[in-house]
């Protein structure tokens, strides 16, 4: 699914580099997770697979079932199925919920060859998607965001996953922010669409999350670089001593 | 439940617009010519024009002395200066005053003499002059109601009207809504207690131009206590080359009346600029309502700033009575220079005056526009949201007043303009005036200026829109308080028009 190769980045403004040979390869149905403290380039990550300008690739590389993604547009990326769930959702004022759900549903599925789907089906599924998510009517009609507390932000991030039905689906710290019912109602709603065609990147700083999603693959990234891969129990691991330890056994 | 269908409906409408904005693909959709045989005055202006062209609307002579006087006065004025736009002078001996089709000499009688070329003309611009249920260009629309809804028309190709639908169907419920040459004709005492009340002739170097040589365009009473049982609409069309369009429009609205009323604009690519000077009077009595909305789309000029109309226009409203409401909505996306300020008079206690405005200028557009707000009577409010998005090498200027007399004592105005900001070569300007001569009047004054944020259109690309897209669906956002007053035809049209005129000028 996602293969990851030696993949380095660095800044465009400042000459910085982020990520320092990034290896990681996530097979279909599989879930992983990045653990990894703070500045170790994990958003970064995310960042460059999805397509933010202000990046520099200066090494490496990366691919979506076989295709080259770094050479694709963002639109064209998400097209062939990747998805990130932000850390921060942006806000777009005036601009309804639903009409954005709804344009990028029929963007993706003109970009595909599909036909547009109708008003009607559109309404049937967002509401079905909605209500599992506890989403109620009003937060659809609301502008994109706005004015939304940091529980429903994630929670509208995840219902935009479920409605895009994408094949790689990265979660940049999704949990950050919200409190355990929250959390719980979004890993339920990522639960929900894990299946064997779908695959899960779940970056988090907590282990907390990796109990509700269970991963298959646990890595710990530090300063650019995926410094250790295993499976739950490394989770665990950080959990109960930090990163300290990992990263003195590393060096 | 009802909550959700109310979103359908609205999704309902963005859908159809993004797909109109896809099938348009960014180009000037209405500047083809009318290929018809016309009759000119000769060009420039003088004293035997403005005779002419009141000799043309067969006008009793107090009509003809009314003209000349504004004409002696505009001799001795100079164009004003102070707008924040530039353009080569204009030679006002060059222009043709007077324009029209050949056809219209023998004034047809009913919708059905017009000469067919005129009403494919409209056609073609999605006007149809015959009387039916709905707009062209909204129909299969979703969000169209079932039942559809009568919109009367008034359409206007240079000089003249050439015709006026559903007058019948208006006169039973006492309206009167014709050409304005008609109404000196028909109903002088109106027309002569009314007109230059509210702009008066010697107003502006443009509306004293106009006052000299209007040759038609609109005329609307609404008797009182009547609510006019239709929206009411003129469409402008320029045609014919060097010619200017000078039209004057005059509403009453009577105590207790209301009325809708909606005005549209368009004209063919031209190398050569063409001047579009416009006066708009509104009265508005005690109790009335009256809400005018206008979607200005005249041609703008090439990207290189070559051609396009230039529009100076007037337009004011006069609540004369207590409790008199006036609502201005325009979506400005056309004309190479625009100067234009519709303003309200609150004269009235407790009136108000309301003003929405978008204005979008891309290549060279250039555009000064605002409103005036004038508290005079007591408890008067006003509220102005005013929305200016620049792009390519464009300059929008949003000029306001508000002025709070002393007698209008615990008046409020609320005034919210932002700007928008495409690409690093265009510009936006914020100058508002605020006078308050009473100390128990309140004004609020926002301003905001900012770029498509970047983080928006990333976050609408990672969720598969194309650039384009995600910035129309941005800027959309970003107008939907203007869109959101307009009346839903227009609305629809407005969406597709922002989205055109931004088409390509991305970054």
């Amino acid at each position: 699914m996602l293969k990851i190769k030696n993949l380095h980045v660095k800044l465009e403004e400042e000459d910085k580099q982020i990520l320092k040979g990034v290896d990681l390869t996530v097979g279909a149905g599989e879930v992983h997770a990045i653990m990894g403290p703070n500045g170790s380039g994990k958003s970064t990550m995310s960042y460059v697979l999805s397509g933010r300008d202000g990046y520099a690739v200066t090494g490496g590389g990366a691919s979506l079932d076989g295709a080259d993604l770094l050479e694709m547009e963002p639109e064209e990326r998400a097209a062939a199925g990747l998805f990130l769930a932000f850390q921060y959702p942006v806000e777009i004022p005036g601009v309804g919920n639903m009409t954005f759900l709804r344009t990028a549903v029929n963007a993706q599925r003109k970009a595909r060859g599909q036909d547009e789907m109708s008003a009607a089906d559109f309404l049937k599924l967002v509401r079905a998607k909605a209500r599992t998510l506890k989403i109620d009517a009003d937060m659809l009609k609301r502008p994109v965001n706005v004015g939304f507390s940091g529980g429903e932000k994630k929670r509208n991030e995840i219902l935009q996953m479920a409605m895009l039905e994408p094949k790689m689906c990265i979660l940049d710290e999704t949990d950050s922010g919200l409190d355990v019912d929250a959390m719980k109602l979004v890993a339920e709603g990522v639960n929900a669409l894990r299946d064997a065609g779908r695959s899960f990147l779940v970056i988090t700083h907590y282990q907390r999350l990796l109990d509700h999603i269970k991963p298959d693959v646990v890595h710990i990234m530090a300063d650019g670089r995926i410094i250790r891969s295993g499976g739950p129990e490394l989770a665990l691991e950080v959990e109960q001593n930090g990163y300290a330890d990992i990263l003195s056994e590393v060096a | 439940m009802a909550a959700l269908d109310d979103v359908t409906v609205k999704d309902g409408v963005e859908e159809e617009t993004v797909e109109a904005v896809k099938s348009l693909a960014g180009k000037y959709k209405y500047g083809w010519e009318t290929d018809i045989e016309m009759e000119y005055a000769p060009k420039g202006v003088s004293t035997d024009i403005v005779r002419l062209i009141s000799g043309k609307n067969e006008e009793p002579e107090w009509m003809t002395d009314w003209r000349l006087a504004a004409f002696a006065r505009w001799e001795q004025m100079d164009e004003p200066t102070w707008a924040m736009v530039s353009y080569p002078e204009i030679d006002f001996q060059d222009i043709y005053y007077y324009a029209r089709p050949k056809s219209m000499e023998v004034k047809p009688k009913s919708l059905d003499e017009v000469d067919p070329k005129l009403l494919a003309t409209y056609e073609k611009l999605g006007i149809p002059l015959k009387e039916q249920m709905i707009l062209a260009g909204v129909e299969g629309a979703e969000a169209a109601p079932a039942e559809g809804r009568k919109v009367a028309v008034d359409a206007v190709f240079d000089s003249v009207s050439v015709g006026t639908t559903f007058q019948e169907e208006l006169k039973k419920a006492g309206v009167i809504f014709c050409s304005i040459s008609e109404a000196i004709r028909e109903h002088p005492e109106l027309v002569k207690k009314y007109l230059g009340t509210v702009v008066p002739a010697s107003d502006n170097f443009y509306a004293t131009l106009n006052s000299a040589v209007f040759s038609d365009g609109s005329f609307v009473y609404v008797p009182p206590g009547v609510r006019c049982p239709m929206e009411l609409s003129t469409y402008f069309r320029i045609n014919a080359e060097n010619t200017g369009q000078f039209e004057r429009t005059l509403i009453i609205a009577d105590k207790g009346s209301y009325v809708s009323y909606l005005e549209g604009c368009t004209a063919p690519k031209r190398d050569v600029a063409q001047l579009h000077a416009a006066v708009v009077e509104i009265i508005v009595e005690e109790d009335a309502e009256v809400k005018y909305s206008t979607v200005q789309n005249w041609y703008p000029g090439d990207e290189n700033g070559v051609g396009g109309i230039y529009n100076f226009v007037t337009k004011r409203a006069d609540c004369r009575g207590d409790r008199a409401k006036v609502m201005w909505t325009q979506v400005e996306t056309g004309s190479a220079v625009t100067w234009k300020y519709p303003s309200c008079i609150l004269r009235g206690d407790d009136s108000q005056g309301e003003f929405y405005s978008i204005a979008i200028a891309n290549n060279m557009q250039q555009a000064d526009t605002g409103t005036k707000m004038v508290h005079l009577g007591r408890n008067t409010k006003s509220r102005i949201v005013s929305k200016g998005i620049s792009a390519g090498k464009a300059q929008n200027t949003y000029r306001g007043l508000v002025s709070m007399h002393p007698k209008a004592k615990d008046s409020r105005n609320y005034t919210q303009c932002d700007s928008l900001l495409i690409g690093d070569k265009c510009g936006a300007h914020t100058v508002p005036y605020i006078e308050v001569k009473n100390n128990s009047s309140r004004v609020e004054h926002e301003a905001t200026t900012s770029k498509v944020d970047d983080e928006q259109l990333f976050y609408c690309r990672s969720r598969g829109m194309g650039e384009e897209e995600a910035v129309a669906l941005v800027v959309n956002g970003f107008v939907k308080d203007v869109l959101q007053a307009l009346p839903m035809e227009f609305a629809l049209e407005a969406q597709q028009l922002v989205a055109i005129s931004l088409e390509g000028s991305v970054g």
